[in-house]
């Protein structure tokens, strides 16, 4: 078999998570009653004005800053005209052209198995979702217009495509999705279908300079997806190529079931859509002041931020991929380091015993009067003076690593003070104290002591053990340790 | 006549048109003299004149982030020729 190159252009859809519709003010939301968030504007009734939503204009211009776009001066919604009943109106509003788009020309680094790589961003466009078909049992398909409307975001990757591998496709995706989600324009969820992915996959023979035929594939609702449909393709084409067929230029679905492609309809060509500027809607315009403004209130990107806990936190790349994975979980991370918190520690608490009881409880890591969850789960009561606590208790001595969890675990669940928990339970650390445990033990074990003195060194940790226990667990263990190590080897 | 019956015919099928024969010669004699007018705009020298967006002088048309409701559902649906289970009924969609 020869060998082949597989490229990978990307569209990727989101929804923007603003309160209302793109040109009307209908509510946006999830799920709901068919056709009870509708109005004339969405319907497509005659007469109805469409006004553009500023807020949504706004979400679309941070993310083109963000994925280092240029922004035009002045951009305008053109009209993308197909017959489809998921389309009231008979068009769709769009963005047309090369430098129209609000940004274009941007790029996002991402991390592959050879390092970062440059993905060029073609365009970064403002449009509005269709309406949802039903197959109705019994034959005919229904409409729900709630979705039709809704601000939609469509980032389109740059041709020839820099994607090579299925690898790089799902790590785009994922790195599209936690930037989207950090720059709090969508809310990523793409079982919701909030964050939607079509990858044109086409390969050609690795000595060949011009791209293969590509086909679009639909329906892909996870990163996991992504990767097996752009793998699935890549063996579905070659394999067509080998058998000495032509690959056909299609939109194919996927069916996660299945795990395999299947043909989907065959869309309008490009010119057929009859794009044309929206006579109902007047330009956009961008003032360089404003774009400047917009990009300097930009909140620190992922990438920044996982380079700048690797050098300002001295923390591992994989401490670090842990805690900036999502935003909140980063910022929480950085309140408690604020609060006096050293890093490290403070990264140990949070990606052991304070996620565990996260994910146990179903509640949510939340600043106290700084933000509120936006998945609506409780909020936990830990906060980050509460694990700083914790965390200077134990590195100052005042109780052992063990009894920590158990604090811990206590003002998780109340939200007490730590230091009223650990009264009468601190741990001990006076000298004289353990001098003497350390005798009792000696001269009620005189067998063990015996073996130790022959030469048994294993036998220490018995002896060490039998001192936790008659202290209750409170003995400081290292200090118990040495101390019982001298007095044995002091009068042996 | 620089429009063909043929493109007619394919202009008429992305509109959803059913169109006669007699309709589509009818048509194409329209079409010809309106991409008639189109010729002469183009031979309009537009040397230095920079292009407008919109037609109207105005800009930035915007309205706040704040939902409102709208219709009912038995509102929406009343001009529907077919409605079920508060959907519009349209013909069958097959894709798979």
């Amino acid at each position: 078999m020869s060998e082949y190159r597989l490229s990978v252009g990307m569209e990727v859809h989101a929804e923007l998570r603003t309160q209302s519709k793109m040109f009307c003010r209908c509510q946006v939301a999830f799920g709901g009653e068919p056709n009870t968030r509708v109005c004339p504007v969405c319907l497509g009734l005659p007469g109805a004005l469409p006004v553009p939503n500023r807020e949504a204009i706004q979400m679309v211009l941070r993310t083109a800053l963000a994925l280092n776009c240029q922004v035009p001066v002045d951009s305008v919604f053109h009209r993308k005209n197909y017959f489809y009943p998921d389309l009231p109106k008979g068009f769709q509003v769009s963005q047309y052209e090369e430098t129209n788009p609000i940004g274009y020309h941007g790029h996002l680094m991402i991390h592959t198995s050879k390092g970062p790589k440059r993905i060029g961003i073609k365009r970064v466009h403002l449009e509005e979702d269709t309406g949802k078909i039903l197959h109705l049992p019994g034959g005919g398909s229904g409409v729900d217009y709630n979705r039709a409307g809704v601000p939609l975001m469509e980032i389109v990757t740059d041709f020839p495509p820099d994607i090579e591998s299925a690898e790089e496709a799902r790590e785009y995706v994922a790195q599209l999705r936690q930037l989207l989600v950090y720059l709090g324009v969508c809310d990523g969820k793409m079982e919701e279908g909030s964050l939607r992915c079509e990858p044109n996959i086409s390969v050609r023979r690795a000595d060949s300079e011009t791209l293969g035929t590509k086909t679009e594939l639909k329906n892909l609702s996870s990163f996991r997806n992504v990767f097996l449909g752009t793998e699935y393709e890549r063996r579905r084409q070659i394999a067509v190529l080998e058998t000495g067929g032509t690959v056909a230029q299609e939109t194919r679905g996927w069916n996660e079931a299945t795990e395999s492609s299947y043909l989907m309809r065959t869309k309008e060509s490009e010119q057929e859509y009859r794009y044309f500027p929206c006579p109902d809607l007047v330009p956009l315009h961008f003032d360089r002041a404003d774009v400047e403004a917009a990009r300097a209130a930009l909140p620190e990107l992922p990438l920044a931020k996982l380079q700048r806990y690797q050098d300002e936190f001295n923390l591992s790349p994989q401490d670090a991929q842990l805690l900036t994975a999502e935003r909140p979980w980063a910022e929480w991370f950085e309140a408690a380091v604020v609060a006096g918190g050293d890093p490290k520690a403070v990264c140990n608490w949070m990606n052991g015993d304070f996620a565990r009881l996260l994910k146990e409880t179903g509640q949510a890591a939340v600043i106290p009067g700084v933000e509120s969850d936006t998945e609506g789960r409780e909020p936990a009561r830990m906060s980050p003076e509460i694990l700083v606590k914790v965390a200077k208790l134990v590195a100052d001595g005042t109780i052992t690593g063990k009894k920590a969890k158990e604090v811990f675990e206590k003002a998780y669940m109340t939200g007490d003070d730590p230091a009223s928990m650990v009264e009468g339970q601190t741990q001990i650390s006076d000298t004289d104290f353990i001098r003497q445990a350390v005798a009792d033990v000696i001269a009620e074990h005189p067998d063990p002591v015996a073996t130790y003195r022959s030469g048994k060194g294993g036998v220490l940790g018995f002896l060490v053990g039998q001192v936790m226990r008659r202290t209750q667990g409170r003995a400081n263990p290292p200090m118990v340790q040495e101390e019982m190590r001298r007095q044995l080897d002091e009068t042996s | 006549m620089p429009i063909t019956l043929d493109e007619v015919r394919h202009v008429a099928r992305l509109a959803r048109l059913e169109l006669t024969e007699d309709e589509l010669r009818a048509f194409q004699t329209e079409l010809d003299a309106l991409l008639g007018h189109f010729q002469d705009l183009q031979a309009v020298d537009v040397t230095g004149v920079a292009p407008k967006p919109h037609a109207v002088a105005l800009q930035n048309v915007l309205a706040e982030d704040v939902a409102r409701f709208g219709l009912t559902r038995d509102q929406a649906l009343a001009n529907a020729p077919k409605s079920r289970a508060g959907l519009f009924l349209v013909p069958s969609i097959r894709e798979d």
